[in-house]
């Protein structure tokens, strides 16, 4: 029986859908001190005197924390190995305040009542400052956002604070400019992405308490539970090794999780007080002061012959950071690495960027990080080209698109086409699609107008040379498995995926694998999940694990059978001596580990890659625009995917399904606004409005899989890529559909019919060809 | 205020202070299926039903349930295994957090219309957000749930 590449049922679906309490606030203790924050509401400002006397006399609190109360080493919230990327800029509570939302008070009680009657008499005076709202005027403004002596950046990344700089560099190859010169035809254009909330249905959540070895327990809804360990570690002034992180099941994180928001609070609530405390984000703490996805704009400039031969691309990203800088110097990379490396006949390329400081809400990490908003702009460019071509942009593309064998150009995780089946990706969504009969547009008797559009995708496995895998794999006296994990299962399914291959390795039943994870006392060390690594990497150390514990029990079975090993054969259910004269079942074998045994039957392994090998994936869109109210529905939306072989046919296309609806969230609704001094608007589900199921359209999934030689069962990602293609493919089909380029995401009803209202004459002109 | 009302098949007598919502009740007495995704009923998580009609219980006073019954997913045990099990089959529960308001807006919806139409139930789940999954696959789940209490109404299947 074989489980790799098999539908199976998630190894907790049961608890879930039956409403168990798994998650974090189910589990805190009852008697945990209530921890809020007190936020600032000002943009940018210097707190002069904060007086907390009058609110400590409210009955039931235990505590209330100010910038005199924490230390002094700053750090950075991103949950990412050590030496993080991210500049050390974060105090757990700062005299300057830089943005609506920051920071300024800590307060802990017994209700909730009493919190939020504390926060209310806690005296604030504030300095207010000059903010810095604009990201385009943020690199060498008068005004500092972090001044600071003490603010590090442990990675060459190019920052400097003291021009609100929080990454910079240029890449390239070959000479843009002569060659762009030299093309017959250009496309120069500028794209717009907001700061788009991963808003995953549990908000950021944490509680903390003391064990009976006076250490910190953290339970934590997050994506990394050892970069929590080793940064609060530092952040609280104890060390990594008074610190153990637990994670139970997680509403959904996206990437939202991968930055300690919620950690740190009640944490040093129950380092001052010894008391249990937990947190609990608002909604509205969610939207305001949380970790969304970097805003940028991107100058795109790409060049062509006459044939289609995509000769030359040129990217330029502003990206904004916000207030600190997590994920700030590494999301902005994946922009250019992600988009340029989609095409294979580029003779020059060039990719620049600036990460800025502002004083808006910090960004952090959101599915896709970085690459969503590269691929739409370079893809949006694309389609654009294709058009001043006159081609077809699928043609386009097949003419270009980056072949398995070939060479990456621009990409940082391998210069080798290892794996790819984007030729054949297209031709099965082109099948699928319709697409043919469907582009560029068809009128529909009631007047509205349907158009289609067309995307390419690509994002990594794991961070190469950095991102470990880890798995630890232990034979039982039953004769079942426990599987440890250090990747985290956010609702995906990586314990269920990653037991399938166990399964498989260990030739048991699916049902024979216990899976656990995460705590870090013992569980083994992992990076975490996040930059699409799990069935990747921990997989690869799930296979290393599993292959290595199998021949210990190999040697073991021999040895009760009292011959040599290469007498016997083992087929997972008992090994056996070639002669047939004798067995041990598995169970026998487990038992015999538990008394006079001299060789563990647990084996942990870690894997890291030096590679990360990308999937690849085609989206086609179609929309129907109302040219009267330039309102946009979704018809239907083909995506069809290379991650390599799918370990869970049934989880990867769940995981497109839902990647897809959040990207037609980010293109159509999912909008971000500031009021003039810096309060964010879309604060509540109500005014940052995600898709329903009547705004999605028809989904539609398929796979055409490559085999990625470098994983056991020839995998890839599949996490992130899938958020990739909404928002270059609708905005194509709105194009074609009314004549409009939205530039900027979301594509709202006001953008498309102020720009139908503005064009109108020029649009009837492009409807001839 | 004291109220009573009966919760999950149980009757309850309760002193509910007048802010408290039904939501914070309800996990007070161990329902914790029931969820919060927003404060601003938008999200559908803390559905439960009150007297067999969905209510979201964030923007609902406790006070309110006084004389009423309520259940939650935690009432609905057999139920919910019998349905998840369809949304299991799909992979569609991924995280999780969503499905208790969910399923019990799924099971308010049956009791209304026996065989809903995919359109229908578009329109009834409409308030049930999900990030998760796309909704494409909840919808299959469905779907294929009907069927089989079709079939087994027609006395066919032996799932």
């Amino acid at each position: 029986m074989s489980y790799v590449n098999k539908p199976v049922r998630k190894k907790d679906a049961m608890a879930l859908v039956t409403g168990q309490p798994v998650y974090t606030d189910d589990l805190a203790p009852k008697d945990c001190l209530v921890v809020k924050v007190l936020r600032s509401p000002h943009a940018h400002a210097w707190i002069e005197e904060i007086r907390t006397e009058n609110a400590m006399k409210v009955p039931g609190i235990a505590c209330i924390l100010t910038y005199e109360d924490v230390p002094q080493d700053r750090f950075t919230m991103a949950g990412q190995t050590y030496p993080e990327f991210s500049p050390y800029d974060r105090l757990i509570l700062d005299r300057r305040m830089r943005f609506v939302g920051d920071a300024a008070a800590i307060v802990a009680g017994e209700t909730e009542k009493a919190v939020d009657r504390a926060l209310k008499i806690i005296k604030v005076k504030y300095k207010v400052l000059e903010p810095v709202l604009d990201f385009h005027k943020a690199k060498d403004n008068a005004v500092c956002i972090h001044p600071e002596d003490n603010w590090e950046s442990r990675f060459p990344v190019g920052a400097d604070n003291k021009r609100n700089l929080c990454a910079h560099a240029e890449e390239g190859d070959g000479d843009v400019e002569k060659i762009l010169a030299d093309c017959d035809c250009v496309v120069e254009r500028t794209y717009h992405t907001k700061a788009n909330q991963q808003a995953m249905m549990e908000t950021f959540r944490s509680y903390t308490y003391m064990d009976h070895f006076g250490r910190l327990n953290i339970v934590s809804s997050t994506q990394v539970p050892f970069h929590v360990r080793r940064i609060l570690g530092r952040a609280l002034g104890i060390g990594a090794s008074k610190v153990r992180v637990i994670k139970p099941r997680i509403g959904g994180g996206f990437g939202a999780k991968q930055t300690l928001v919620s950690e740190v609070y009640p944490a040093i609530v129950t380092v001052k007080t010894g008391k249990p405390a937990k947190m609990i984000f608002s909604r509205y703490e969610s939207q305001i002061c949380s970790s969304p996805r970097h805003e940028m704009e991107l100058k795109v400039r790409i060049g062509a012959d006459r044939e289609g031969t995509i000769r030359a691309i040129d990217v330029y990203t502003l990206s904004n950071t916000g207030a600190f800088g997590e994920h700030g110097p590494t999301t902005v990379g994946l922009s250019g690495h992600k988009s340029i490396a989609l095409y294979r006949n580029t003779e020059a390329y060039r990719f620049v960027y600036d990460v800025v400081y502002t004083n808006q809400m910090s960004a952090g990490a959101y599915r896709g990080y970085g690459a969503t908003q590269g691929i739409f702009a370079v893809e949006s460019a694309v389609n654009e080209l294709a058009e001043k071509l006159h081609m077809d942009p699928v043609v386009l593309r097949e003419k270009n698109m980056t072949k398995e064998g070939g060479r990456f150009i621009g990409y940082d995780g391998g210069t080798e086409v290892t794996s790819c089946a984007l030729d054949r990706c297209m031709a099965r969504a082109k099948e699928m699609f319709h697409w043919d009969e469907k582009f560029p547009r068809r009128v529909m008797e009631n007047g509205k107008v349907r158009g289609v559009g067309v995307a390419m995708a690509m994002q990594g496995s794991s961070i190469a040379g950095v991102d470990v895998g880890g798995a630890s794999v232990k034979l039982n006296e039953d004769g079942s498995y426990t599987l440890s994990l250090g990747a985290t299962d956010m609702g995906t399914g990586c314990d269920t995926v990653l037991s399938q291959m166990a399964a498989d390795t260990l030739m048991t039943d699916y049902d024979n694998i216990v899976v656990f994870g995460v705590d870090t006392d013992i569980s083994p060390y992992d990076s975490g999940s996040y930059a699409s690594a799990t069935t990747y990497i921990a997989g690869k150390a799930v296979v290393k694990a599993c292959e290595s514990l199998k021949e210990r029990i190999w040697d073991l079975g021999a040895g009760m059978l009292e011959v040599p090993r290469e007498e016997t054969d083992f087929d997972g259910s008992r090994v056996s001596r070639k002669d047939g004269s004798g067995a041990v079942s598995l169970e026998e074998i487990g038992i015999r580990g538990t008394f006079g045994n001299n060789d563990s039957l647990q084996v942990t392994e870690n894997a890291s890659s030096p590679i990360s090998p990308p999937p690849f994936m085609v989206g086609m869109a179609e929309v129907e625009v109302d040219r009267e109210t330039g309102s946009v529905e979704m018809i239907d939306y083909v995506a069809v995917v290379d991650c390599g072989t799918p370990i869970n046919p049934n989880l990867a296309r769940v995981q497109t399904e839902g990647g897809i609806a959040q990207g037609i969230g980010m293109a159509l609704f999912e909008d971000i606004q500031y009021s003039e001094r810096g309060q964010m608007l879309n604060n509540s589900l109500m005014q940052y409005k995600i898709p329903t199921r009547l705004d999605v359209g028809k989904i539609r999934v398929d796979f055409e899989s490559s085999f990625e030689g470098s994983h056991p069962f020839g995998a890839k990602s599949i996490g992130e890529i899938v958020i990739d293609t909404p928002c270059p493919a609708i905005a194509a089909a709105v194009y074609n559909a009314a004549g409009v380029r939205v530039s900027e995401m979301p594509i709202t009803p006001e953008k498309v019919a102020m720009g139908i209202a503005g064009i109108e004459c020029e649009n009837c002109k492009k409807d001839e060809f | 205020m004291e109220i009573k009302f009966i919760l999950n098949g149980k009757k309850m007598q309760v002193d509910a202070a007048p802010d408290l919502l039904l939501l914070d009740l309800l996990r007070e007495k161990g329902c914790y299926s029931v969820k919060r995704g927003c404060e601003t009923a938008n999200c559908g998580l803390c559905t439960v039903l009150m007297d067999k009609k969905p209510v979201l219980s964030c923007s609902m006073l406790a006070v309110r349930a006084d004389g009423h019954e309520i259940v939650t997913l935690e009432g609905m045990q057999r139920e919910a295994e019998e349905f998840g099990s369809f949304l299991a089959d799909q992979g569609a529960e991924q995280c999780g957090f969503c499905n208790p308001g969910f399923i019990m807006n799924v099971f308010a919806m049956l009791e209304e219309m026996k065989e809903p139409t995919e359109e229908e139930i578009g329109e009834y789940l409409a308030g049930n957000l999900c990030r998760c999954s796309g909704f494409m696959g909840q919808t299959r789940s469905i779907l294929a749930f009907l069927k089989y209490k079709k079939e087994q109404r027609e006395g066919g299947s032996d799932r």
